[in-house]
């Protein structure tokens, strides 16, 4: 087990190795970020649907904030790791990583995160033109809700990183590791807010996706952003997230031990 | 005519050689065919969701809005079925250099490497398509006429004219972009477009869906079609458009490909 200490000194390195790559690989980046323009066309859609009279409490203006919020929450809680898992295991080079001093659990998250300056290089512009088309009153005052909304992302991520992490483990025991995914996937638009804010569903579906994980990657956030949620709400939304960033940390560090073991590194 | 032949009997072994290396995968179906249904509830969960709220969008009825659903969840299929996993292949090619002994055998490039693989469980899709239709009529209460169906058949192949020679033009992008190894991603995406009646899109929006990718002649004109709401005029334009398309796609595809250097040499 490597020590916390020689781990600290490594980060640095490895957040410069990631930023290196995703530069490196800009048109790539370019594409994977011009590939989540979903929220856009919900956008379309909802706005279409709230020509003539409001949805609930959204009108045209609220779906703009809405999507544009979910458009920035989802670059910036995003991962790929497990594509990079998936890879990896099946084409043996994981060995190259288990051979440095670091858990490849944190190498993974330090080089999915030092790609995020790129990413807000993205999100910043669409959040001014966020800003211009609804105006500064669409978000809230309350500090204490930016100080949630702040923990909300870091969780969000958490979760998105840990199931994608749990899930490209699942490489080691079968061949791949992408359809699983895919289905993450599905689930995760449907009932994340992603397609849909989770106050649209009917009652019924609506308390399934609080109990779900994915509202706690992107809706929550979003939500909190654009002032659906008090103080008291928030909290107690947090504290349900936090839940499930330890459970999928059970459930990534489970998997990674138990399909270590079996790893082969076949030609590696 | 010969050449004709001499394709026809080409293509054939292009299949047997796709149909042969999937059927040591024969598993997949079932988890692929799954998934297909998975994806199709993608698509209709929202409309049921607007339509919860609205009788009406953007002028379309649930009924009609599921019609252009149908649509795309064929085209879809079309897309993932023969044209995305042989055109994923050239990129592939592209970056191995490995596009030499495509270009070293005597038959058109384009031709070989358009027909190289198909995934012939994606027809699942088709059947989606088919039901989701079957209900959308029983919805709107009486069947399409022959006119219709007849219009709608001759606009789906537009449609996918249309769709492969996007594909065409996107894959040329990669003689020039070495490493877009996600391009499948980025198009499946902007695709997602095509579930809402074009008439959705409206204002910035608007101009960007409808000419730079057409998405509205893709699945709303066949929607049109059969409701029998499609003008003769708009049926024609859609399918000289796709006729352009491909010519254009073309002339491109002939561009890039003068411009491949094999990565060994």
């Amino acid at each position: 087990m490597p020590s916390f200490s020689s781990t600290t000194r490594a980060l640095p390195a490895l957040f410069r190795i990631g930023f290196a790559g995703a530069v490196a690989y800009r048109a790539e980046f370019l594409v994977w970020v011009l590939s989540t323009t979903m929220p856009l066309v919900m956008l379309a859609l909802w706005s279409a649907v709230a020509r003539e009279a409001p949805v609930g409490r959204f009108g045209q203006r609220e779906f703009v904030a809405y999507f544009l919020a979910t458009f920035i929450v989802r670059q910036l809680t995003s991962s790929w790791v497990s594509w990079q898992m998936n890879y990896e295991i099946r084409h043996g080079t994981l060995a190259v990583r288990l051979l440095r001093p670091v858990s490849p659990m944190i190498a993974y998250a330090a080089e999915n995160l030092a790609a995020q300056p790129l990413r807000l290089v993205v999100a910043i512009p669409v959040a001014i033109v966020g800003l211009l088309t609804v105006g500064v009153t669409a978000l809230p005052a309350d500090p204490v809700i930016w100080l949630v909304w702040g923990m909300a992302m870091a969780g969000g991520w958490l979760i998105t990183y840990l199931a994608s992490f749990a899930i490209g483990s699942l490489a080691f025991f079968f061949e791949s590791s992408i359809k699983a995914m895919d289905v993450w996937l599905t689930l995760y638009f449907i009932f994340s807010g992603y397609m849909i804010p989770v106050e649209l569903f009917p009652p019924g579906v609506k308390a399934m996706a609080s109990w779900l994980p994915f509202r706690y990657q992107v809706g929550f956030p979003v939500e909190l952003m654009t002032g659906a949620h008090g103080r008291q709400e928030a909290f107690a939304l947090l504290a349900a997230q936090w839940i499930w960033v330890a459970l999928m940390g059970a459930a990534a560090l489970l998997l990674w031990r138990r399909g270590l073991r079996s790893f082969g590194a076949y030609g590696g | 005519m010969k050449t004709l032949v001499r394709y026809a009997r080409l293509f054939r072994v292009q299949i047997r050689t796709s149909a042969l290396t999937l059927l040591q995968y024969r598993f997949d179906f079932f988890t692929e065919g799954c998934l297909e249904i998975l994806w199709a509830a993608t698509a209709l969960v929202p409309l049921l969701v607007v339509f919860r709220y609205r009788s009406e969008v953007a002028g379309w009825s649930f009924g009609e809005a599921l019609l252009v659903v149908g649509w795309f969840t064929l085209l879809q299929g079309i897309l993932e079925g023969a044209i995305n996993p042989s055109l994923t292949s050239v990129v592939e090619h592209i970056r191995k250099g490995t596009l030499d002994f495509v270009l070293l055998k005597p038959a058109d490039a384009q031709f070989l490497v358009s027909t190289a693989r198909f995934q012939p469980w994606r027809a699942t899709n088709v059947v989606t398509a088919l039901v989701i239709f079957a209900y959308a009529f029983h919805l709107l209460g009486r069947p399409p006429s022959a006119a219709g169906i007849l219009g709608a058949l001759l606009l789906l192949a537009s449609s996918t004219l249309l769709l492969y020679s996007l594909w065409i033009l996107t894959v040329s992008a990669a003689f020039y972009v070495v490493r877009i190894d996600n391009l499948t991603f980025l198009f499946a995406s902007i695709f997602d477009a095509a579930r809402w009646p074009s008439s959705v899109f409206r204002g910035f929006l608007s101009v960007v869906f409808t000419f730079v990718i057409p998405l509205a002649l893709m699945t709303t004109y066949p929607a049109l079609a059969l409701l029998g709401k499609l003008g003769a005029s708009s049926a024609v334009v859609a399918v000289a458009g796709s006729v352009v398309f491909a010519v254009l796609a073309r002339a491109v595809w002939r561009g890039a490909i003068g411009r491949y250097t094999s990565a060994s040499s």
